[in-house]
């Protein structure tokens, strides 16, 4: 099972790399809330119900234009964008200034939702008695 | 009288090009697993719709 802290630690991980976004909520499979950038308690769970209720719209809207499947959603207006990313029953949503750079903005958030599940996938692993997957190391670069 | 016509003109030109890329940089655009996108035509309800419900998201 997940703990709050290896999401944590990924949207961590996403606003050091990212100056593109500014708010981010992972969502779990059961609709509960992983982990998020907003610290004050009540305006994350509004954030979520607001891209909840986006979801649900962009959804029908997707199925009546004949989509199979919506897995990934970017919203943008002159305020901002809204950008979405689902895989295996789990979400990640942002928020970014306007005008982002989506291909990069829908890099980051599928990386984290990645790095998210490979932490899930390890933490069964390791439940079960197998060794961890490895991980892909940075090469050095200083020879 | 040429000056006013080139300051109205300017202004003019400068509220077109605003409400062009303005326009652009309105979208909504929805995509699949298998790579298909969708991508909501202006002035659609569908559109504005997703739009207005962005901006509460955005406004929070």
């Amino acid at each position: 099972m997940l703990s709050a802290m290896d999401a944590a630690q990924a949207l961590a991980d996403l606003t050091e790399i990212s100056s593109q976004v500014e708010h981010v909520a992972i969502v779990d499979r059961d609709g509960s809330l992983l982990a998020t950038t907003v610290r004050d308690a009540p305006r994350a769970t509004r954030l979520v119900a607001g891209i909840t209720r986006l979801l649900e719209e962009a959804d029908r809207v997707a199925q009546a234009r004949g989509l199979p499947e919506l897995t990934q959603l970017e919203a943008s207006t002159l305020e901002g964008s809204v950008f979405a990313v689902r895989r295996a029953g789990r979400m990640i949503a942002a928020t970014t200034r306007p005008d982002p750079t989506v291909g990069l903005v829908f890099y980051d958030l599928k990386h984290c939702l990645g790095s998210v599940e490979d932490t899930s996938a390890e933490t069964t692993e390791q439940g079960a008695g197998k060794a961890p997957a490895r991980r892909r190391r940075k090469a050095d670069t200083s020879a | 009288m040429t000056a006013v016509v080139l300051v109205a003109g300017s202004l003019a030109g400068s509220v077109l090009y605003r409400r062009r890329v303005g326009r652009r940089l309105e979208r909504v655009e929805l995509y699949s697993d298998d790579g298909a996108m969708v991508s909501l035509p202006e002035g659609s309800e569908d559109l504005e719709q997703i739009l207005a419900m962005t901006r509460d998201v955005l406004a929070l």
